[in-house]
């Protein structure tokens, strides 16, 4: 696309929802009242793994209020984005603590919580999958009796009926076996860490109501509002046309609010009550536990080098706790798979990717998509590589990074168009975070000082028809609506999108007016806010709007000025001629059609309309994993200097840096929030995030006082920003996604710095104190 | 004020950001959900309702408070003021002008509590802010431009 002197694009303009969000002015999905509303609470499993005898009722009936208790025999049926295996209300089994098993709908919040302590639920129990090990063990309960059963959502899910294992994804790239025989150097390593939650400041809140001509209108806070419509007409049998969703901001996703689960049974519980608004909320602590939370995982990797370092051989092994339910936990099993080398290239590549079922809450995707993991689980290796070659951890890397003319492991070819330089996100990041000085320092104070780094990349494994669509009005006055269903959930998409508007059209950004609410019924269909992937699609979609509309206005313009359009240049508000820019036309005449002094009127209203639609990608194929699983990788560094007081293994994150190549920047700003969220995130989960579970595997920590997240002063003393802008042929303006980057890499430099500071090999997370103290005591025993 | 033990209601004056507000109060009910539903200051918002979050900050005579643990019929007689009182304040321009806005949600409480933050200490060195500002999650912005933020403020006020 075309390189001129910028305006909008690559300028830090401030966010377009900044003051109103300041102002405490905007309403968010649990923010609306209306009188006559109903409230909905859930009556939630206290078992992991049980029949369901009874559910008795009777008592709650008798509290004041109540309109309606609904049970799993209302809706016998299993749901999911992947695999159907849900039951949107437990039906005669129960799968985790936390399972929703009846609704109770009043007319006031605390009458439907009144309602729901007192129904009574009798359990028979069975025994309980605690973990993905025992999970995978032949004699180990089954928790899906009907796995062979299940409906696919969509093609890439492999369930093996009679087991535990909801999805298996294969790569096979060259021949692993004799590569591996032929290795100089070999190292095998496992990790493994624990559930643990988005933590979302906005819990999951939905308002469903059945308008007595049938439509059904949902208000949500969902990154997904078409897959809702979706969801709707595949399991309750409705038009899509009559699924009508409306998505004010959110108040933070990170991949949690991505899947659908509230709103069908916000839809149940409407329809129970012959229609009328209800709404349903859930608590932090139904929000930690009842709603999908993020995977587990377990990883042995094994990589083999020749003599020079190169690596040649690697082999790896997932087993992902997906919980009771696999929803997008099968999916990432997928993503996991097919970027499972990291940025390396590595000729032989096996992969086993296991989607696995136990008794924990189930999870669903989380900012990075199982990536986050799999470079903790990648990077932690080539650190213990390096050491075992006597070999810079750095050079070990840069000799082996992925390169065009590569392929990945499902043989994608790399291109210098679809991928970022890796190369010089590692110099620069070795610049940043002072690597020359040394990677491990003792102070004067007696602290060690250390240095960690970690490469990462990710594609944005969408739907292969994935798409969005935009439609641009203008105004009387000349300025412009951008309407798209691109939702704004903290990462500054709104912005992003409203800068390639005014850009294209050479006007400022204040004169775009870029609706913040999506209406599924009047905006065009976007696949969903996940993945990276809306300055992308959404952005390409708005650009091509952008350019209809110049089509328009010069169309019309050119009678005006009697000239041909392709002498006509659309800018600063007018429409002029080339060789004469004085001479020309308003915009604002044009807008609504142009009025000539005699009253005659030509053109009409312009309205620009522009669409994107993912190009080649390709299922991977079952056995090899052989496919074009995404439009293109962002790659980038990110390291982290530590300092830790060897006395009580408590320490403090000097550092953190990210260098990302992606693409070329819309704004630098919102991409630096991004970058340093996305680090805080990775650090915060890397350092004290995880559900403790009991040994019915309840999650002890579900409410914030227990379930730590870092706290302000204890986020890194500096984080550096800097991007790396190789331009994606595809992208609009050269742009990449880059919305999950910055907590992909951020697990594995953490650990490699506290592995270097201890000198120990630290394989799981969290990475708290008594972690550090106990691996430390077992080196020196 | 008396409140029948239980079920009763009454309604009860509420002085917030400077006007008497007339509500019906039940024993049990917090502040939180008074301000909500039945005023329309949403500002406040409900994210843990358990004191941990800092999300439904308040100040109740000048002190941050936590809406959702303050019992509504304690605050009769109180001076409460909500994010929705604050408007065109120091701190809401400086969350602004320091990009340590994201998705918005942990922003009121944020800035009520960094606002009575420099009210009470002007002169507020890092561990007093730190002190202060624990009480408060943010899971999108790593906290980095929200202490440009306060200190922005910090700086103004004590030159």
């Amino acid at each position: 696309m075309e390189q001129t002197e910028r305006t909008s694009v690559g300028q830090p303009e401030q966010r377009i929802d900044a003051v109103e969000k300041a102002a405490g002015k905007v309403k968010f999905t649990d923010d609306y009242q209306a009188p006559g509303m109903l409230h909905a609470k859930l009556v939630t499993s206290t078992e992991a793994h049980a029949y369901l005898q009874s559910v008795e009722t009777a008592a709650a009936w008798k509290v004041p209020g109540v309109r309606a208790i609904i049970t799993g025999e209302t809706f016998p049926f299993h749901i999911g984005p992947i695999l159907a295996d849900r039951p949107p209300l437990a039906y005669e089994k129960v799968r985790y603590i936390g399972e929703p098993v009846a609704i109770i709908v009043a007319d006031s919040d605390y009458q439907a919580k009144q309602a729901a302590s007192k129904v009574v639920v009798t359990y028979k129990k069975l025994p309980i999958v605690h973990n993905v090990q025992q999970a995978f063990e032949a004699s180990a309960p089954v928790i899906h009796n009907d796995l062979g059963e299940y409906t696919k959502i969509i093609g890439n899910v492999y369930p093996v009926a009679g087991t535990n294992i909801a999805s298996r994804i294969k790569i096979r790239k060259g021949d692993f076996g004799t590569a591996w025989k032929n290795c100089t150097e070999t190292i095998s390593e496992t990790y493994s860490f624990n559930l643990s939650d988005h933590v979302a400041l906005e819990t999951r809140s939905a308002r469903v109501e059945i308008n007595p001509a049938g439509k059904v209108i949902v208000h949500a806070c969902t990154q997904s509002p078409f897959t809702i419509k979706k969801v709707f007409n595949q399991f309750f049998n409705l038009d899509v046309g009559s699924v009508i969703v409306h998505i004010p901001m959110v108040g933070g996703a990170f991949g949690g609010k991505g899947t659908v689960q509230l709103e069908p049974l916000a839809y149940l519980a409407s329809k129970a009550v012959g229609g009328r608004l209800v709404k349903l909320t859930l608590s932090r602590e139904e929000d930690m536990t009842t709603a999908p939370c993020r995977i587990g995982f377990d990883a042995t990797i094994k990589l083999g080098v020749d003599h020079n370092g190169k690596l040649l051989a690697g082999q790896y092994t997932f087993l992902i706790d997906s919980g009771a339910y696999s929803d997008q936990a099968a999916g990432i099993t997928r993503a996991a798979a097919l970027d499972c080398t990291g940025p390396y290239h590595i000729p032989n590549v096996w992969c086993d990717s296991y989607c696995m079922y136990t008794n924990h809450p189930f999870a669903t995707s989380f900012r990075g998509y199982g990536h986050p993991e799999l470079t903790f689980a990648v990077e932690r290796t080539m650190d213990k590589l390096a050491k075992n070659l006597n070999m810079c951890p750095i050079e070990l890397r840069e000799i082996n990074t992925i390169l065009p003319g590569h392929t990945s492991p499902t043989q994608a070819v790399i291109t210098k168009n679809n991928i970022g330089d890796a190369q010089k996100c590692i110099a620069l990041a070795k610049e940043r975070i002072a690597w020359e000085e040394g990677e491990r320092l003792v102070g004067e104070n007696g602290k060690v000082r250390a240095k960690g780094l970690s490469l990462f990349w990710k594609t944005s494994t969408t739907a292969t028809n994935a798409q969005a669509g935009a439609i641009l009005t203008f105004e009387a006055d000349g300025k412009v609506n951008l309407n798209c269903a691109a939702i704004e959930l903290g990462q500054g998409t709104k912005t992003v999108l409203g800068q390639i508007v005014a850009e294209k059209l050479k006007m400022k950004l204040e004169d775009i007016h870029v609706t913040m609410e999506v209406n599924t019924q009047s905006d065009p269909h976007q696949w969903r806010t996940v993945a990276s992937s809306t300055t992308f699609l959404a952005g390409r979609a708005v650009y091509a709007a952008a350019e209809n509309a110049i089509g328009q206005l010069k169309k019309t313009a050119s009678t005006v000025l009697q000239c041909a359009e392709e002498d006509l240049e659309v800018g600063g508000g007018r429409v002029y001629l080339k060789p004469d820019p004085t001479f020309g036309v308003e915009i604002k005449e044009l807008a609504l059609g142009y009025k000539f002094p005699n009253g005659h009127s030509i053109g009409g209203q312009i309205v620009g309309v522009g669409k994107h639609i993912q190009r080649h990608l390709t299922p991977m194929d079952k056995n090899t994993g052989f496919g074009k699983p995404g439009p293109w990788w962002s790659v980038g560094v990110q390291a982290v200097e530590v300092e830790i007081d060897e006395r009580d293994f408590t320490y403090k994150i000097l550092k953190a840096v990210t260098v990302l190549d992606g693409g070329t920047i819309i704004n630098p700003m919102t991409a630096t929030q991004q970058m340093r969220g996305g680090m805080y995130m990775g650090l915060s989960y890397a350092a004290i995030e995880k559900f403790v579970f009991d040994h019915n595997e309840e999650v002890e920590n579900n409410d914030l006082r227990q379930y730590g997240t870092l706290r302000y002063g204890e986020q890194p003393e500096q984080y550096t920003v800097d991007f790396i802008e190789t331009p994606a042929a595809d992208g609009p303006y050269g742009a990449r996604g880059i919305g999950e980057y910055g907590v992909i890499g951020a697990p594995a430099a953490l650990a490699n710095s506290l592995s270097n500071a201890l000198q120990v090999e630290l394989n799981e997370l969290p990475l708290v104190p008594e972690y550090l103290w106990k691996m430390k005591k077992e080196r020196r025993q | 004020m008396k409140l029948s033990n239980g079920k009763g209601k009454m309604v009860a004056p509420l002085l917030i950001n400077g006007e008497i507000h007339d509500v019906i109060v039940r024993s049990a009910d917090t502040l939180l959900p008074i301000l909500r539903e039945q005023l329309g200051l949403t500002g406040a918002k409900q994210a843990c309702q358990n004191g941990d979050c800092g999300a439904c900050t308040v100040l109740i005579n000048n002190q941050p408070s936590h809406a959702c643990l303050s019992l509504a019929i304690e605050t009769v007689n109180q001076s409460i003021t909500t994010i929705e009182g604050l408007s065109n304040s120091p701190m809401q321009e400086a969350f602004v002008n320091n990009w340590a806005i994201q998705c918005g949600y942990c922003t009121p409480g944020f800035i009520v509590n960094s606002h009575a933050l420099v009210t009470n200490h002007p002169n507020a060195d890092d561990n007093i802010i730190e002190e202060w500002l624990q009480s408060n999650i943010c899971r999108c912005t790593g906290y980095e431009e929200i202490k440009m933020a306060v200190k922005s403020v910090l700086k103004t006020s004590s030159e």
